[in-house]
């Protein structure tokens, strides 16, 4: 195997997934307590409860059809049980995952209540996880990679070294064209027009720039202060950063200094205009922002911390670095690479980008994250505005 | 010879303490990034690891450049060698 080559999963539609998870997705907030039993009779599945799915309407309704529908439809999920409380919207969460190939079912509640949808859903389950477990890993290529990242609980060692690990990364594997993402649109102000110079083109630019306008409407139209505390966080303000602006352009970093993004995604899209680097209008924290990027189809997630952020997704491995000594020192069950030595001119910033590429195919070979082995499965839908 | 603060840009000024333990009166070594420059500085304050200090006098309103970019404004006079943070230094956003 070549130096950028890992052993993956491909799924039916030739998406590469480098875990292989059965998952027993809830419609709506009122079908977790099935998913939860099913999750229970059956070994090696994987229930996604969330809060939401009843009487959401317009765009916050299409954005909850497209995670849920991104999430079962992500190469990293190997088939996928669907349980609602109706059969309709049930039934077409389960026609868009079955787009992939992959083997999916739908089973509503009405009618014949839990405990009758618990079977049903647990036979189909085991069915399942059982064909799934006789899938093999297969040697892929960086190609079949698609990467995303974002940071949390950042401090001013995110700006200096751990964001610009994660740019020296996409620096590297963005000419093997890999398919990566970045997002945060709230956490880029300050440094919106440095941003916008990043597009492929001024087209892409000038859509960025409307997303980033959009989401500033927002919060002119909410806020109460000047967000410190919110945003920057307290986390933020303890580590060192005292504005929005300088948080954005430690937040920049992670883009490397080459790397131009070809285009704008909505929150949960999947990119369709081949490998490169992409931009996705999400909120900034961060189990809302990697929940929408697994959706859209990201496979690894690449998870720069500052203060120690302790996120995980149920499907999409989060791999955790620091440059912030104390927290790897003091929360090093959480940290999956150490980058801190760049702070003490021990190491360069291009050797960290190396030891994270390892990292990333150790991850995609299989080693479990430590988000992962500490079970952290943070599945947070987004939600626009009110429900009806 | 130890690093206690790093400078991103040759423009800025302040610069980001990397050392968990300096003290007030201490004479500190920088490291400017962008150019690869040494420099030095007498800290004013006990400034923590991550937190900023200015590398000279920044007036009451002054852009504060870090990255080579405006992120925020000096709402107090700051000498040089004093901490930098939310009690002298505000957004200019929301």
């Amino acid at each position: 195997m070549g130096r950028y080559d890992f052993l993956g999963y491909r799924r039916e539609n030739g998406r590469v997934g480098i875990r292989n998870h059965v998952v027993i997705l809830p419609l709506d907030d009122l079908s977790n307590a099935s998913t939860e039993a099913v999750a229970n009779n059956i070994k090696g599945t994987l229930a996604l409860p969330h809060s939401y799915g009843r009487l959401q309407f317009g765009e916050d309704l299409e954005l909850h059809f497209r995670t849920l529908i991104g999430t079962g439809s992500n190469p990293n999920v190997a088939a996928c049980v669907v349980i609602g409380i109706e059969p309709s919207w049930t039934g077409r969460v389960v026609d868009g995952i079955a787009k992939t190939g992959k083997p999916v079912v739908g089973i509503a509640i009405e009618g014949q209540g839990d405990i009758n949808t618990i079977a049903e859903a647990s036979r189909k389950a085991k069915e399942f996880v059982q064909w799934a477990s006789e899938k093999q890993r297969e040697v892929c290529s960086i190609e079949d990679l698609f990467i995303s990242a974002k940071c949390g609980e950042s401090d001013t060692t995110s700006g200096l070294a751990s964001c610009p690990t994660v740019g020296n990364l996409i620096d590297k594997l963005d000419p093997l064209k890999a398919t990566t993402c970045f997002g945060e649109t709230s956490e880029l102000t300050g440094a919106e027009v440095v941003c916008a110079s990043r597009a492929a083109t001024k087209e892409v630019g000038d859509r960025f720039m409307q997303v980033f306008r959009a989401y500033q409407d927002v919060i002119e139209r909410h806020k109460t202060s000047d967000l410190s505390e919110s945003q920057p966080t307290k986390g933020n303000i303890a580590g060192g950063l005292t504005t929005i602006e300088e948080k954005a352009f430690g937040n920049l970093q992670k883009i490397g200094k080459k790397a131009k993004f070809i285009d704008v995604l909505k929150p949960a899209e999947a990119p369709a205009k081949g490998p490169g680097l992409y931009y996705m209008d999400t909120s900034s924290a961060a189990a809302e922002c990697v929940t929408l990027q697994a959706a859209a189809g990201f496979v690894v997630h690449l998870f720069p911390t500052g203060q120690g952020n302790v996120i995980g997704n149920p499907i999409e491995p989060v791999i955790k670095l620091t440059a912030n000594p104390i927290t790897a020192r003091t929360m090093s069950e959480h940290i999956d690479l150490d980058v801190s030595g760049i702070l003490r001119r021990e190491m360069t910033l291009d050797e960290a980008g190396d030891k994270l590429i390892d990292i990333l195919i150790r991850t995609c070979n299989g080693r479990l994250t430590c988000a992962e082995a500490l079970g952290h499965r943070e599945f947070v839908m987004t939600k626009l505005y009110q429900s009806a | 010879m130890p690093t206690h603060f790093i400078v991103h840009d040759k423009a800025d000024t302040v610069g980001v303490m990397v050392d968990e333990n300096v003290k007030a009166g201490q004479d500190l070594t920088g490291w400017i990034m962008e150019t690869d420059e040494t420099i030095t500085l007498k800290s004013l304050d006990p400034v923590p690891l991550g937190h900023k200090i200015a590398l000279g006098e920044i007036k009451n309103g002054d852009t504060v450049l870090k990255y080579g970019h405006d992120v925020g404004r000096a709402v107090a006079d700051i000498a040089k060698g004093r901490h930098v943070h939310v009690h002298n230094m505000k957004t200019k956003r929301w």
